[in-house]
């Protein structure tokens, strides 16, 4: 058979989102692929523009429908690196174990969705019924499932709710019985490590070259990330791992996804632990100063930066947003070519796609 | 009394009706059309003739039993994958029956969709497609008999058709070769893709799949399913040809491409696969019909492997025979839900290198039992 080229979207059941892949295959075998985003872009940077620093909030919510809470977070850290607002110690605990929460959730939805495409239809219940441990606890603490709008300028916008300790400590003992559970359910599978080990593979040196952050850097083996080596918020008060693994596979992907998990649970007791009485908010101006501020957390799906330009009034002058998918997605031809059609959906599912955020 | 004498029996009350009527008929008439009405009445009331018609009944009546427990089984496996997925499966449409109706209902809705047939696509390939799907797949089932005088046969003895199982395997392996007619009359690469895909998946499977049903031929001397049963009076093939048994299982996965094995529709990476073009009642038989193999691959299962319809007296044979078959359907399912998919090369190494060495151990295993006489 000759090659052909095949369109992977904008509507296929690969794409977790609005995108296209156009691959090139002889036979079963990609030659060459290349990505194409653009198909959801709502032009949340220029939105912002025309909006007071408060309003903003719920936008940058909107970027990313998995894991919302660390955008909304990321915002309010830029704003407050610009404003020169100092955080009440009890928000930022707060703030770290809500968006530990939401990380977990977004790596569940991430492996409910990656067993999924794999074809394991169990995969894709089981994390989404234990997902829903989060979403609940974050429900209670914010009020919402998908958007939080919870972090604020200053601070969070409420007070933890009754309970919300006791519900987080055994949130975290369910779900490290759980990950123990699902480390049976695909580590054990034979046909799930016949789809991984040795897929997708990506070297150290084009994980970096390309400026791929997250997951799938730290799978290539480089030991990054930013609450470790540019920390931000209490993380350095809080005793966990970054999880790398040398292989640079769909494994190893998927295996440190699972780590963090496990670290994030870490997290979440001692952020509980550790918060401290007192006040969450502090009120912080309307208007900004005239300057910049710089914003950088780490997104469950890599580095998230966000850029902010003020300029006196209470409107932001430019907001500029720098996506982690928008950089990995650029390696898919890297990963790609040598692979079969089949293993698609293994690497990109790999790559946990968020297209809210990579089109804005 | 078996399934032919009951078959023969009402053709045979109903030609005497419908002969009154006719000479009757005759008589009202003039003289000059009398030769004809006695030659179509003594054709009628000829042995062959009602034989043939017999046997249609027969084929009537084991299709009408395929197709309730194709119903059955979808119902068994919604509510099979549902209790697995820690939800209720269908509910609401047929309450007192456990969601029963469902089927009823999505098939009635599959019936008022439009069938589309694409721009470019092949016609004739792509209408010729699901017709032999489907009718391959029926006719891989008449053959099969449900107990001992409940099977198609063509004479009162009801010893069954003569080398049905041949037949079975026969019909049930065309199935491949129309869904590439499918996948590649629809003009589409997702189904191209699907349809080349059933075609080096048969490759891989149908050689070690036969080499155990010929080990099963082997054991019982005989190609018909009513014989090959009776061997198993006492003692299950599966025992002895235990290792068969998993070839076979493993091997039926794939033939009846379903989850570790349905390459040809892996639908994250294929979208439906070959079924992605086809809309409306056309993909409602599709969908019908590979229960029906799931229903098939039990059935040639339970005929081969577990004894037939063997079991204790307390429950008749195609009781029996039926609660086999959807013991293996259901420990398929369990599989399928499971189990993530494996790729198109790899499920040739499995194949190739695993099922076909352990395929050709398992024959050499029922040849030495035979040899020495143990069976």
């Amino acid at each position: 058979m000759a090659e052909m080229w095949i369109n992977m979207g904008p509507q296929h059941p690969m794409t977790h989102g609005l995108w296209n892949l156009r691959i090139k295959v002889d036979g079963e075998t990609i030659t060459d692929a290349e990505p194409e985003v653009g198909y959801l872009h709502r032009g949340i940077e220029k939105l912002c523009e025309g909006k007071t620093y408060t309003q903003i909030i719920p936008m940058t919510d909107r970027l990313c429908y998995g894991s919302s809470l660390t955008w909304s977070h990321l915002y309010c850290l830029t704003v407050e690196d610009l404003m020169g607002v100092e955080v009440p110690e009890r928000a930022e605990y707060i703030r770290v174990a809500a968006i530990e929460m939401q990380r977990i959730a977004s790596h569940l939805m991430w492996l409910a969705a990656y067993a999924a495409d794999l074809g394991a239809m169990i995969g894709f219940i089981y994390t989404m019924r234990d997902r829903e441990v989060f979403i609940d606890l974050l429900q209670a603490l914010t009020g919402s499932r998908i958007t939080y709008n919870y972090p604020r300028i200053g601070g969070v916008a409420h007070d933890v709710p009754p309970d919300f300790e006791r519900d987080s400590l055994r949130a975290c003992d369910y779900m490290e019985k759980k990950l123990v559970e699902y480390e049976d359910l695909f580590d054990g599978s034979k046909v799930f490590m016949m789809r991984n080990v040795g897929v997708g593979k990506f070297r150290k040196e084009d994980a970096m070259n390309l400026g791929v952050t997250g997951p799938p850097l730290r799978a290539s083996g480089v030991n990054y990330d930013l609450r470790k080596d540019m920390p931000y918020s209490v993380y350095p008060e809080l005793d966990f791992e970054a999880c790398t693994h040398p292989d640079g596979d769909c494994y190893a992907r998927y295996r440190v996804r699972m780590d963090e998990m496990f670290e994030s649970c870490k997290i979440i007791r001692q952020a509980i632990q550790k918060m401290p009485k007192g006040k969450w908010r502090i009120v912080a101006p309307r208007n900004a100063p005239s300057g910049t501020g710089l914003g950088r957390v780490e997104d469950p799906r890599g580095e998230g930066m966000m850029y902010v330009v003020g300029d006196g009034t209470d409107k932001p002058y430019r907001l500029k947003i720098r996506s982690p998918i928008f950089v990995t997605v650029s390696a898919a031809k890297k990963m790609l070519v040598g692979y079969k059609v089949a293993d698609v959906v293994a690497i990109m599912g790999g790559l946990d796609m968020c297209i809210g955020e990579a089109d804005r | 009394m078996n399934l032919f004498t009951f078959s023969y029996g009402i053709i045979h009350w109903l030609v005497d009706l419908v002969n009154h009527l006719w000479y009757w008929l005759g008589d009202l008439l003039p003289w000059e059309f009398g030769d004809f009405f006695d030659d179509v009445g003594r054709f009628a009331a000829s042995d062959a003739h009602i034989t043939v018609m017999a046997i249609l009944v027969e084929v009537l009546i084991i299709v009408i039993i395929a197709l309730v427990n194709v119903l059955n089984f979808i119902w068994i496996d919604r509510k099979f994958m549902g209790r697995m997925f820690d939800f209720y499966g269908p509910y609401y449409v047929g309450y007192r029956i456990g969601g029963w109706l469902q089927n009823l209902a999505d098939g009635i809705k599959l019936f008022v969709k439009e069938i589309i047939t694409p721009a470019k696509a092949d016609k004739l390939g792509f209408l010729l497609g699901p017709i032999i799907f489907v009718g391959s797949s029926f006719l891989a089932l008449s053959t099969i008999p449900l107990g001992r005088d409940f099977g198609i046969s063509t004479n009162a003895s009801g010893a069954g058709v003569p080398g049905s199982a041949l037949i079975a395997f026969a019909f049930f392996a065309i199935a491949p070769f129309s869904i590439l007619i499918c996948g590649w009359s629809s003009n589409n690469k997702y189904t191209l893709i699907g349809g080349l895909r059933s075609a080096a998946q048969m490759m891989s499977y149908e050689i070690p799949m036969l080499l155990t049903v010929a080990s099963v031929f082997l054991m019982a001397g005989s190609f018909n399913f009513t014989e090959i049963v009776d061997a198993q009076h006492d003692v299950w093939f599966a025992i002895p040809l235990f290792l068969g048994f998993i070839v076979f299982l493993v091997c039926l996965v794939a033939e009846v491409e379903i989850q570790p094995f349905d390459l040809p529709e892996a639908e994250a990476e294929l979208v439906e696969g070959w079924t992605t073009e086809y809309s409306g009642m056309r993909f409602g038989l599709f969908m019908m019909t590979s229960y029906l193999r799931g229903y098939i691959g039990g059935a040639l299962a339970t005929a081969l492997f577990l004894g037939g319809w063997h079991g204790p007296a307390l429950i008749p044979d195609p009781i029996w025979f039926l609660i086999k078959a959807y013991i293996v359907f259901v420990i398929i399912e369990w599989m399928r839900w499971s189990v993530p998919r494996v790729r198109v090369d790899q499920l040739l190494n499995i194949g190739w290198k695993r099922l076909m060495p352990l395929a050709m151990l398992n024959l050499l295993i029922a040849a030495s039992l035979k040899t020495l006489g143990w069976f």
